[in-house]
């Protein structure tokens, strides 16, 4: 077996933008007005200030929240072709530096997105430089231990009075800034979580597009053609990984301040496999493929929840295998085919 | 001292289940070069299996063990017909991807026809200390000696029988072993019947100590993956010595170093470190990849 891992046959790479400007542009737009576009939709959420509309804007902050996370899982497994089952630490981690600033730091929330995003861009780094010694099942062995431990490292008795143990932490929800009244605690969150992903979308087209994307998917594709053409796989493979570290990071600190709390259960390798489910079902080696997933991952668990416990993680499990089979290039490959 | 004894022997019927477990990730690995991630949540269910059939239906332990052991056997065997066979020239992620969704669906599927609550699975072995000693009780004398039955089957089945001499032509090299008449493709299947068939051995003899939920191999299958690392992923004599060195290693270090509450931690740098140091393992064969 060599060590070309790569999602290679799954991915249609460098290809021209999935979406032009303008339909970007009308999405954007459309994710901007959804806070007054959910009654007008849904007639019954009329009087935007109900506890139901509250919930649903909510829930479609944890779906941008979800991209971000996705997003940085693809840069890594996507693009760069190292497969990790581990996301979810980094999530943790971010998410809870983003607690553990505010709550014992009191350092505003919105500071504490950069800071969760740097800290986890230098754990993603470090844990790579070994990591990128390892390929294929190795790699996939390795981060998924880290899931497996991450719970239990968080309710490590001696580092309780950092991380509240198995209690966790209760985090302030933040109030719209400038006592702006139009708006409540929900809906500035959801358009606070929408700027950053946008930020962070930007970053990432142009990171894919660029130079440093290039030498990424080169690498996953054929990692000695790569290295024979001057490409620093060893730098490239641990900085992705670093990167894509950032962006989960970013994205658990953003869910640590919409949720308001944070706690080790909520961390578990399921998590990990979320975003593992959000990634293969939205598209592997696709920027749009992240909002997919990101849609798939919070919605389809709360309809599946009515029918039993069990359901969703049944569904998940099936859409996983049938995704290998028949849609190998996700949500995002799908839409791209049908469009021609 | 006598603390310490007691740490080595609890270590050592720990390692068993380790190794056992390791026993049924390294049958896979050595037939297919992949790592199966469900392996545990295959066991766990081909637990709860045997525990229906012991408490519903009412069989006699052994008959349940044994029909079990069956059971896992032809859904091993199924498995690989019908999910990975498919798969078998996709890219590794593919089939990792694949694992994970068996891993879930396994638990789903637990926790739909079980229920999460957490169960208690009967041991067959007497329950006073075997000749008055303190140390170890007979399930664990129990564990280790199946365990090392197991192992010495396992040989005897790959020494000396055709269709084990098969088994091993179609793993070290499928094109020859298909020249020569062997049915691959049959053997992969049988093999993955077998990792399943060990998988629920080391399941139903662990789910007597820790016992029987969905979640109950997810630690379970850290150490058998340090195990197998450790004693080398394509050896099976040494996945069970690594399983018993990283049961007593983890026994000591849970007593005397570090406390229980970090254990899983243990495991993933014995993993990471294993896999820096010394790739191949104590016993395994160092890969050399022709380009």
């Amino acid at each position: 077996m060599t060590s070309n891992q790569a999602a290679a046959p799954l991915a249609t790479p460098l290809a021209k933008p999935a979406t032009s400007w303008v339909t970007t542009g009308i999405f954007i737009a459309v994710l901007f007005a959804l806070p007054y576009l959910l009654p007008v939709v849904l007639p019954e959420l009329e009087g935007i200030i109900t506890l139901k509309a509250n919930f649903m804007i909510f829930q479609f902050t944890l779906v941008i929240i979800y991209a971000i996370a996705i997003l940085g899982l693809n840069i890594v497994t996507g693009y760069s072709g190292q497969i990790s089952l581990g996301h979810g630490a980094f999530y943790a981690i971010g998410a809870y530096t983003a607690a553990v600033l505010m709550d014992k730091l009191d350092v505003p929330y919105w500071a504490t997105v950069p800071v969760s995003g740097a800290l986890c861009m230098v754990v993603g780094f470090l844990f790579g430089l070994p990591a990128l010694r390892l390929t294929g099942h190795y790699l996939a062995l390795a981060t998924f231990a880290l899931a497996l431990a991450v719970p239990q490292l968080l309710k490590y008795k001696h580092i309780e009075w950092l991380t509240g143990g198995v209690q966790g932490i209760v985090i302030l929800k933040p109030d719209a800034p400038f006592g702006i009244k139009f708006m409540n605690a929900d809906q500035w969150l959801y358009y606070f979580c929408l700027f950053v992903a946008c930020i962070m979308f930007w970053l990432a087209m142009n990171l894919i597009r660029g130079r440093f994307g290039r030498a990424m998917i080169a690498i996953r594709d054929h990692p000695i053609a790569a290295e024979a053409m001057g490409v620093n796989n060893a730098m490239v493979k641990s900085m992705a990984f670093g990167i894509s570290a950032a962006y989960t990071g970013v994205a658990g600190a953003l869910g640590a301040i919409a949720i308001a709390f944070v706690a080790p259960d909520s961390f578990t390798v399921f998590l990990s496999i979320s975003f593992l489910v959000g990634l293969v079902i939205g598209g592997l080696a696709s920027i749009s493929g992240a909002i997919f997933g990101a849609i798939f991952i919070q919605f389809v668990p709360n309809i599946a929840d009515s029918i039993s416990k069990a359901a969703p993680w049944a569904i998940y499990g099936m859409f996983l295998i049938a995704a290998v089979y028949v849609m190998p290039t996700g949500a995002a490959g799908l839409v791209r085919r049908l469009r021609g | 001292m006598e603390a310490f004894l007691h740490q080595i022997f609890s270590g050592l019927a720990a390692g068993g289940i380790y190794a056992s477990v390791a026993l049924a990730l390294v049958m896979i690995y050595t037939a297919t070069h992949h790592i199966n991630f469900a392996q545990g949540e295959m066991a766990m269910f081909a637990t709860y299996i045997g525990w229906a059939l012991i408490e519903q239906v009412g069989l006699p332990y052994w008959v349940a063990f044994f029909l079990t052991i069956a059971i896992a056997f032809v859904a091993g065997f199924t498995i690989e017909r019908i999910v990975l066979r498919p798969l078998a020239d996709k890219p590794v992620l593919s089939i990792i991807i694949a694992f994970i969704g068996l891993l879930v669906i396994f638990n789903a599927l637990a926790g739909f026809f079980f229920s999460y609550t957490i169960k208690a699975f009967p041991s067959p072995f007497p329950t006073s200390p075997p000749f008055g000693n303190k140390f170890l009780s007979w399930h664990d004398l129990g564990t280790v000696g199946i365990t090392v039955m197991v192992l010495l089957l396992l040989f005897g089945f790959f020494r000396f029988t055709p269709l084990g001499l098969a088994m091993r032509a179609a793993a070290f090299n499928p094109e020859s072993a298909r020249l020569v008449g062997i049915r691959v493709g049959l053997m992969l299947a049988l093999g993955w019947g077998l990792a399943a068939s060990i998988g629920g051995i080391a399941g139903m003899l662990v789910a007597h100590v820790v016992y029987l939920d969905p979640n109950m191999m997810s630690g379970i299958l850290l150490y058998g993956f340090a195990s197998a690392l450790l004693g080398g992923i394509d050896n099976p004599g040494g996945a069970v010595v690594g399983g018993f060195i990283v049961g007593v290693a983890e026994n000591l270090l849970g007593a005397y170093v570090i406390g229980t509450e970090l254990k899983l931690s243990v495991a993933l740098v014995l993993i990471i470190g294993v896999l820096l140091v010394r790739p191949a393992g104590l016993f395994g064969r160092r890969l050399v990849t022709r380009v």
